[in-house]
Order: structure tokens, then C-alpha cells, then sequence
């Protein structure tokens, strides 16, 4: 078979061996690196800034590729232009420091913009625009377009938006990063609450160690190498 | 949200671009209506001048242009002596100039010329035609611009003529031309016993094959040719329509290159906003798709705004006393969907690097100095 992780079971996504570096291999960013997340797990990636978090999670999400080394997530090989449509549509969803929202549009279209990629129908996903959004505590901001709502509430709509095909798996670049103590507090634990309602594995990058000290799993990442805290 | 409201949303937040691109397909499609309706709107004057109740144009073989066209009277002559011929009236163009007019079309033609059955007499008649010397005959149109009254006496060209009549024709030409009986114009402009063109009518118009061979066998220099056959194969009217098509294209590359402008604009504009789209599961295609589709968006808006100026303008070209009525423009299905499919491909064409540019950005490189 093509996937033998698939096979162990739970395990949704891996990377094996995996070398990245830029600038022609002058900067090294990942050496080496191994990782497995499990369904429904939240994994923090913790690190100082330019330790390779971000890489890694761009080459799980398909947004760049290894210079050595297999990925897979969700049964599918990240680095095949084929496979990462499917991918970003059905398996993964993003969220960023930045929020990263469509300006002048409104929340409710914020989100649904990954069912428009997936095709999905405008009747099919109103409900679950309903659900997360009084998930996540929104559902009265529905309308209002994203410059009108506060950092925080950009940030959950972000959250929002990278569940609204059902993924199996979230990547969050310090989803924290941008706000204050509060907001960041609150934003992380919904995070996780979404990750046990969702069945949703988490994989976070974040360089607060409140927060990776906090998740599941807590991976030191450190001049590109990683290590099992 | 559909995929076609997200087009029309991104257009609505960068409406000023957006209205520069519409703006440049707008006066591409106005100026290429205009151009091409006036162009359209002569050449149907002119068949219309040339066929005057006839299904044949006899001229002579091989000339560039019906000014320069010789057909005898003999051979008029022995065109009305054809079986199939119920009539053959002869026609000779001249131009001529009055102060303030450098250009009049004149038209030397014979009393039972049905141009002057069907005009609207405005003053005098036409049964004293060709019967007094020294008159002309004017267009309605003609005689405002001339200041000439019926009975005056009124300058055209090196001559001086009384005007023996006014009458009102639909045509734009005619109705700005000035008329003098065959052989007065045949003198007038030195070419003594010929006219330019003869329209024929036929007693049985299936017979036209046979009476085209009887008259190019009997006589080598000369053609004839349907009406329709006429104006598919005039050259004139080929040129005319050619540089009308090619000087609208001209405005439409101009717009071309400013929908080009403003898609990439609003492409560089939001590099990071389609990284985003590509990691919510956007494919290049929906990317470009969505580019295209702006370009499109743009150019069915300039078609609007094109068309409702072109047809204002010719409106009012039409009413300018100045343009003396030659202007009547005829705006044709086929031109209207010709414009249509250029503007289109020329928005899609404008839309092209910048929707490949869009559908490669890699959103690492976009996201990755957040």
C-alpha cells in the first residue's frame, strides 16, 4: 500500500524524515524531523521564533513541500498537487495569527468560503454556519462584516471558517499570537473545546509555553530538530 | 454566498478600479457602435441610392469605385431592349461643392426616375423635370443647407442654377444631394453620353441569370450584378467596413489593456487574501476561474454603460444639423453581438496573465511573513 501510517489506525497524519531548508540549503529550517498526530489529539509545536513551527505546518498542509522526507495526512500525500485540493477541502483547516478573513465580507460569508472551494451547496452548510458560529459564541455577529468585530472575534471566526468542512485535522499558527492575555486565553480554550466536540486533531504552533503545556501532547521544536517534552 | 456574489463582492470593494476597467471597455464599445453603425448606417443609404426599386446594377466591369463607372447610352439602350427588362433607369454621379459644403453628391437622373415618384414634394413638381434648362433639383436636407428657396437662383459648383424643385427623401444622400436631368449632369460633369450605374428591374426576377448572361455576353465591359451580390462584393463597402471593424478593434485593445490594468491591480492588491482562498481549498482553476469571472463582470458592465453611450451619441449625431442628415446610423443584430463577443474576449484576453499570476501564488510565500 501507499499509506502504510493509514494503516496503524488512528494515527491521521505523519512526517517521516522530513529535511527543509531555504535560500538553496543555506537556511536549515527542519532536520530530520518525525512526528505522528492521532485522531482527535491536540499536539503543541513549541518553540522560539524561526525555530521551523511554521514549516512544518505548511509542509502538513500541503502549502510547501520537503526537500527530503514523506508526509501524510489523512491518507494522502501532501505534496501531490492532486492530493492537497482534496486535502484543504475535506481534511484540513487552517488557522493563523493573522486572521486572515476576506474583508467586506460578513462572517456568515467568511465562513462559508471553504464550502464554496468544496462546491458545497448554500442550503447544505447554513445549519453548520449556525452551529459553530453558537459554538464559538457569534451566532449574534452573524451579519456584520469582519472589520466591524474585535480582534478576538476575528480570530473565532477564523476558527470557524477552518472547521466549516468538518476537518480532521486543524493546524493553528499561533492562533494566540495577535491578541491580548484574555482573548488568547479564551481563543485557546475554545480551541480545544471544538477539538473534543469536533473529533477534530489540533496541531498548534505556539511559542507560549501556558498554552503547549496545556495541550495534549507538547513538542519542543528547536533549531529545526524536534523533541517529546 | 455563491461563487458569482464573491465576483461581484470583490468588484464592489475595489470599485474604483473596477470602474476604470469599465470605463475602458465602455468607450471601446461606444466608439465601436458609433463607428460602425454610421459605417453601416452610409453603405445601407448607398444600396439603398443604387437599387431604387431594382434587382440588377449594371456598371462597368473592373473600376474601383462607381464614380469612375462608364455604361453607354447604347448600351442602356439595348439593356431596355432585353425581354426579361421592365425598366432601366440610369444614374450618374458627380460630386460637386457649394460654400460650406465641399462635398454634395449630385445625381444626374432621368423624369421617370423613381426617386422623384417617391419623394415628398416640398415645392414644384416633378413633371417640369428635365423640361426647363438650367435648373436643379434639390433634397430637402440640400436646399436648408443651401438657403435656397424654390425659384432662386443658387450656386453649385462653377455653375449657377434655378432651383425648378424641393423635394423630401428618407435617404440621407438624397435627401443632401441635388439632382439635375441626366443629360444637364452628363455635360455638367463632362461625360457626355454615359451614366455610372443602371438599376434594372426585372419583369421575372427568376429570370435574372439569363438576363445577366444576355447583357455581359452582348457587351464584355460591363457587369451585372444582383443587389445583394453588389453589396457583399463593392470594395468600396469592403473598406469602409473593414476600417470600421479595424478602428474599433483599435479602441477595444485600448480597453484590452485596461481591464489587463486593473485585474492586476486587484490581483497584486490581494495576494494574501488568494493564498487564502488556495488554503481554504480553492484549486488554481477556482482561482483563475474567479479572476475571469471579474474580467467578465467588468466587461458586461462596460457593454452597458458602451452601449447606452454609443446610442446617445448616435442620437445626437443624427439631430446635428452640421452632419446635414448624412448620418443615420443602423444598429444590425450582428453588430451588436460582434461588439458583445469582443468585448468579452477582449476582457478574458486582458484577464489572462494576471488570472495565471493569481492561480500561481504559493501561499506559503504569502503567508509566510505574517
Amino acid at each position: 500500500m501507499n499509506d502504510p501510517i493509514q494503516h496503524r489506525g488512528e494515527i491521521i497524519a505523519a512526517a517521516r524524515d522530513v529535511w527543509k531548508s531555504y535560500d538553496r540549503g543555506r537556511i536549515s529550517v527542519l532536520q530530520d524531523v518525525n512526528l505522528d498526530v492521532r485522531a482527535g489529539e491536540v499536539v503543541a509545536l513549541w518553540g522560539a521564533s524561526g525555530s521551523g513551527k511554521s514549516t512544518l505546518l505548511h509542509l502538513l498542509g500541503g502549502l510547501d513541500t520537503p526537500d527530503r522526507g514523506a508526509l501524510w495526512v489523512c491518507g494522502l500525500d501532501p505534496c501531490h498537487e492532486a492530493s492537497r485540493n482534496e486535502l484543504r477541502r475535506r481534511h484540513l483547516g487552517f488557522v493563523f495569527q493573522l486572521h486572515n478573513l476576506i474583508p467586506d465580507l460578513t462572517v456568515e460569508e467568511n465562513i462559508r468560503v471553504p464550502a464554496l472551494a468544496a462546491g458545497r451547496a448554500k442550503a447544505d452548510t447554513a445549519a453548520r454556519v449556525r452551529t459553530l458560529t453558537e459554538q464559538v459564541g457569534l451566532s449574534h455577529r452573524i451579519g456584520h462584516r469582519v472589520q466591524d468585530l474585535s480582534g478576538g472575534e476575528r480570530q473565532r471566526t477564523a476558527i470557524c471558517r477552518a472547521l466549516m468542512n468538518a476537518p480532521r485535522l486543524l493546524l493553528a499558527d499561533e492562533p494566540t499570537g495577535s491578541l491580548d492575555e484574555q482573548t488568547g486565553e479564551s481563543i485557546f480554550a475554545l480551541l480545544k473545546q471544538l477539538a473534543a466536540s469536533e473529533g477534530v486533531a489540533v496541531v498548534l504552533a505556539t511559542h507560549e509555553r501556558r498554552f503547549a503545556e496545556a495541550c495534549d501532547r507538547l513538542v519542543r521544536v528547536r533549531n529545526g530538530k524536534l523533541s517529546e517534552a | 454566498m455563491r461563487f458569482l456574489s464573491l465576483i461581484f463582492t470583490n468588484l464592489l470593494r475595489h470599485r474604483l478600479r473596477a470602474l476604470i476597467g469599465v470605463a475602458g471597455i465602455g468607450f471601446g464599445v461606444a466608439a465601436m457602435l458609433a463607428i460602425l453603425a454610421i459605417v453601416t448606417g452610409a453603405i445601407g443609404m448607398f444600396e439603398r441610392i443604387l437599387s431604387n426599386d431594382s434587382h440588377y446594377l449594371v456598371f462597368e466591369r473592373n473600376v474601383s469605385d462607381l464614380f469612375f463607372s462608364s455604361v453607354t447610352t447604347g448600351q442602356v439602350r439595348d439593356i431596355r431592349a432585353l425581354t426579361q427588362v421592365e425598366s432601366a433607369h440610369p444614374l450618374l454621379f458627380g460630386i460637386v461643392s457649394v460654400p460650406g459644403n465641399p462635398v454634395v453628391t449630385c445625381f444626374g437622373i432621368e423624369a421617370d426616375d423613381p426617386r422623384l415618384v417617391r419623394g415628398e414634394w416640398r415645392a414644384g413638381s416633378r413633371d417640369t423635370f428635365g423640361k426647363n434648362d438650367g435648373e436643379v433639383y434639390l433634397g430637402a436636407r440640400a436646399a436648408e443647407f443651401l438657403h435656397a428657396k424654390f425659384g432662386e437662383m443658387v450656386g453649385i459648383g462653377r455653375g449657377t442654377f434655378k432651383v425648378g424643385g424641393i423635394f423630401k427623401n428618407e435617404n440621407g444622400f438624397e435627401d443632401g444631394g441635388v439632382f439635375l436631368p441626366l443629360k444637364d449632369a452628363q455635360a455638367f460633369f463632362h461625360r457626355e453620353g454615359v451614366a455610372s450605374v443602371v438599376a434594372v428591374k426585372l419583369r421575372d426576377r427568376s429570370q435574372g441569370a439569363v438576363f445577366k448572361a444576355a447583357i455581359e455576353g452582348a457587351h464584355a465591359g460591363v457587369i451585372a450584378l444582383e443587389n445583394r451580390e453588389f453589396s457583399q462584393s463593392y470594395n468600396s463597402f469592403k473598406i469602409l467596413n473593414f476600417t470600421a471593424w479595424a478602428v474599433g478593434v483599435c479602441a477595444f485593445f485600448l480597453g484590452g489593456l485596461g481591464v489587463a490594468n486593473t485585474m492586476l491591480l486587484s490581483v497584486f492588491g490581494r495576494i494574501r487574501e488568494i493564498a487564502v482562498l488556495r488554503v481554504c481549498g480553492f484549486s488554481e482553476r477556482q482561482v483563475a476561474a474567479l479572476i475571469f469571472g471579474e474580467a467578465a463582470l467588468i466587461a458586461a458592465a462596460g457593454l452597458a454603460v458602451g452601449f447606452s453611450i454609443g446610442l446617445l451619441m448616435l442620437g445626437v449625431m443624427e439631430r446635428v444639423p452640421q452632419f446635414n442628415g448624412y448620418v443615420q446610423a443602423r444598429v444590425e443584430p450582428l453588430v451588436v453581438a460582434g461588439i458583445t463577443v469582443t468585448a468579452l474576449v477582449t476582457a478574458v484576453v486582458g484577464a489572462i496573465y494576471p488570472a495565471r499570476f493569481a492561480a500561481r501564488i504559493q501561499p506559503a510565500e504569502a503567508l509566510r511573513y505574517e
